[in-house]
């Protein structure tokens, strides 16, 4: 399943490079991206996890950038 | 820099670098003037001077303290929250250091314009981010914000996304048509101007297929919902120039990959420059303060931030001139073209027909009239091109029977005109004088049982084919035609355009291999793009370098499996398209040597001393700001500038 959100407060292009990564690691995660000019997370994962997965990647979203919000 | 323009967020950072701003300037000048800091008074002045510093370095970089606390706590040091704030802490330790042996306390306030500067440029990166996204937003006006959805006989207006296909909703004159769907009670003209560039507003009547994004003229229509929002021709556009910076180019992932290395490179050999020169010569206090001015520029920001900015910018410049680029990766590769392949029908030449030549021309005349009335009441492109080059009126009072797949008959009194393919005359029995293969299509007139004469229709050029290929070859690219025509009709569609070379007789399906073997002949630096109409020739487009699609709204097929669409049916937008492209990777190219120039000048002219942090910080933000600004120019491209 792949699904697109819009991102709130997503302030420096680094940390969406660094939340991009640390997502890619989770597992069933297929490919991950954290689009900062058009605040875009774009997540393509397992269908039977894909809200832990979705979750999981909200919180790591949240450490890097406190304010980051995934718009759902 | 208007106020209203800024979000209550970053009015909130601005008054900060403001207030900062000038108590440190304050600061700075009387402590110049006055020299505070070496004040004869009883040898604590510096400490005094020490803590208003670190009063505004508090004031303006709290969250930067902040964020690389929890970053040191969350495991991931090396960030340039971190790294700032190490390089201030040194400078305020060697200050202290220095006043406290006696000596000049100077470098508070340098660590204090650090943090100060380092936010400023932060505050620069975000409103050049916000503004780039609001400009690319503001040319993509497409976005319907409502639709009156009638329900239970009442007006309803409601979030277009909410309404369901089957369900009638009604446009206003002046109003955006919300959602596609067919026409069914009204007529009207609409401005397809921001879908597909075409100037001339659209007739619609009841039945009329309407897209949404259009806008309602004249009068108020009712459009009975076909399509749901989501798979509605205006948020497919949306959603492909939104997810186009998700194709990464190759400039990008350089910079990716190259941000990831830079960071700990330059930390490390701050390291080596604190440690290494100061172990022969005993100066610690100097060495360490040349591998804290590393620590200020080892933040790779001004790339991070300004090569996917240009990359959206130029995609962004590139929509509004109703081209939609599909990603980075694309236009990068775009820039690059050299060899252009065009399917001829839809490209070369444009849906329109017209008749070439009438055979035998000493009956031209006859010919004509005699087919004109035949044709009357088609709606066919052939039929409009045979009444149009007749240009009259004639024999009203015909009774005409239309066979289909075959042509026309018409009859008057006894009188039978028969228009139409040579299997409509084998049907009727009339011999045909022997066939010679050209240009388009036949048209075989036959009156009363006996061959009269035949008319050849071609579908035109375009007005612009020529020029368009010209400029082409102009920059040293090579065009080829693919084409169903045969040998000589090519050849010679082929010279009147000036293309190079033709490919012709080809089915469908060779068309395929045909690109596939240009594909497999050329050498590796070139790029090979495909340009069709995105009717059939989605394989094509798929196989190729760049698949373009030529006047493909409405298509989704065309907009699947193309990677660039002309949204506009003008072949000029091939032309468009590519100085926009050059014209981002020269701009990408220009930023990416240029901070990697400054930066390593930084890094070495800090290494032997001469730059102080002033000059590394002045420098590392000066880059960032200049290579935002460079990316922003991109965007001139776009609508409303040539």
């Amino acid at each position: 399943m792949k699904k697109s959100y819009r991102m709130e407060n997503l302030e420096c292009a680094h940390c969406a490079a660094k939340m991009e990564r640390a997502i890619a690691k989770l597992k069933g995660v297929q490919s991950v991206t954290v689009n900062f000019m058009a605040q875009r997370f774009i997540l393509e994962a397992d269908d039977a996890s894909f809200e832990t997965i979705l979750e999981q990647a909200e919180a790591i979203c949240r450490k890097v950038e406190p304010d980051c919000r995934i718009l759902r | 820099m208007k106020h209203k323009e800024l979000t209550r967020r970053e009015r909130r950072f601005l008054f900060r670098i403001v207030t900062a701003l000038a108590a440190f300037l304050a600061l700075l000048i009387t402590d110049r003037c006055i020299g505070l800091s070496e004040g004869a008074v009883e040898g604590f002045h510096w400490a005094f001077v020490f803590l208003l510093y670190l009063g505004i370095y508090l004031w303006i970089g709290y969250d930067v303290l902040l964020r690389a606390a929890r970053n040191l706590v969350g495991g991931s040091p090396l960030d340039e929250n971190f790294l700032m704030c190490v390089a201030t802490f040194g400078a305020f330790a060697l200050g202290i250091w220095h006043a406290a042996r006696g000596e000049r306390a100077e470098g508070f306030d340098e660590a204090c314009a650090v943090l100060l500067f380092y936010q400023v440029g932060e505050f620069f990166q975000g409103y050049a981010t916000g503004k780039a996204r609001r400009s690319v937003s503001a040319l993509m006006e497409i976005r319907p914000d409502f639709a009156h959805v009638l329900r239970n006989g009442t007006i309803e207006t409601v979030d277009p996304s909410e309404v369901l296909p089957g369900e009638r909703i009604c446009v206003m004159p002046g109003e955006r048509i919300p959602l596609d769907g067919v026409l069914v009670k009204g007529e009207s003209t609409l401005d397809a101007r921001a879908l597909t560039g075409e100037s001339l507003p659209q007739e619609v009547r009841e039945g009329s297929g309407v897209l949404s994004g259009c806008i309602n003229l004249t009068s108020q229509i009712e459009i009975c919902v076909e399509k749901a929002f989501y798979e509605s021709t205006v948020s497919r556009i949306l959603e492909m120039v939104e997810n186009a910076s998700d194709k990464k180019s190759r400039a990008e992932h350089f910079i990716s990959r190259f941000a990831t290395v830079y960071t700990p490179t330059v930390v490390g050999l701050a390291l080596v420059l604190a440690i290494l020169p100061s172990l022969f010569t005993g100066d610690w206090a100097s060495w360490i303060y040349r591998a804290l001015s590393f620590l200020v520029v080892s933040c790779p920001c001004a790339l991070v931030i300004s090569v996917p900015m240009t990359f959206f910018v130029g995609i962004g410049a590139a929509s509004s001139r109703q081209i939609m680029v599909k990603g980075s990766n694309y236009l990068e590769q775009f820039s690059r073209v050299n060899i252009y392949v065009f399917d001829k029908t839809g490209t070369l030449t444009g849906g329109r027909f017209s008749v070439r030549a009438v055979l035998p021309a000493d009956r031209r005349e006859e010919i004509l009239r005699l087919a004109a009335i035949a044709e009357q009441n088609s709606s066919h492109p052939i039929a409009g091109s045979i009444r149009a080059a007749w240009g009259k009126e004639e024999g009203r009072d015909y009774v005409l029977t239309n066979l289909a797949g075959f042509g026309v008959r018409a009859e008057r009194e006894g009188d039978v005109i028969l228009c139409g393919n040579a299997g409509l005359m084998r049907e009727y029995g009339i011999l045909l004088p022997k066939a010679e293969k050209t240009v388009g299509t036949t048209v075989y007139v036959a009156r009363n049982g006996a061959y009269v004469g035949e008319i050849r229709v071609a579908d035109e050029e375009r007005a612009e084919a020529r020029e368009v290929i010209s400029s082409l070859h102009d920059q040293g690219a090579r065009t080829v035609m693919l084409t169903g025509d045969c040998e000589s009709v090519a050849r010679e569609i082929a010279s009147e355009l000036g293309i190079s070379e033709y490919r012709a007789s080809l089915l469908p399906q060779d068309k395929v291999s045909e690109v596939e073997r240009l594909l497999k002949e050329k050498k590796a630096r070139d790029v090979l793009c495909f340009v069709g109409d995105g009717i059939n020739d989605a394989p094509v487009l798929m196989r190729s370098d760049i698949g373009i699609a030529m006047g493909g709204v409405g298509s989704d097929a065309a907009i699947e499996a193309a990677d660039v669409v002309l949204m506009k049916d003008d072949l000029r937008g091939l032309l468009t398209a590519q100085r926009i492209a050059k014209r981002t990777m020269r701009t990408v190219r220009q930023n990416i040597v240029f901070s990697l120039a400054v930066k390593g000048a930084i890094l070495l002219l800090s290494a032997f001393g001469i730059a102080n942090m002033w000059i590394a910080i002045f420098g590392d933000v000066g880059v960032a700001v200049l290579a935002i600004l460079n990316a922003m120019r991109v965007g001139r491209l776009g609508k409303g500038a040539e």
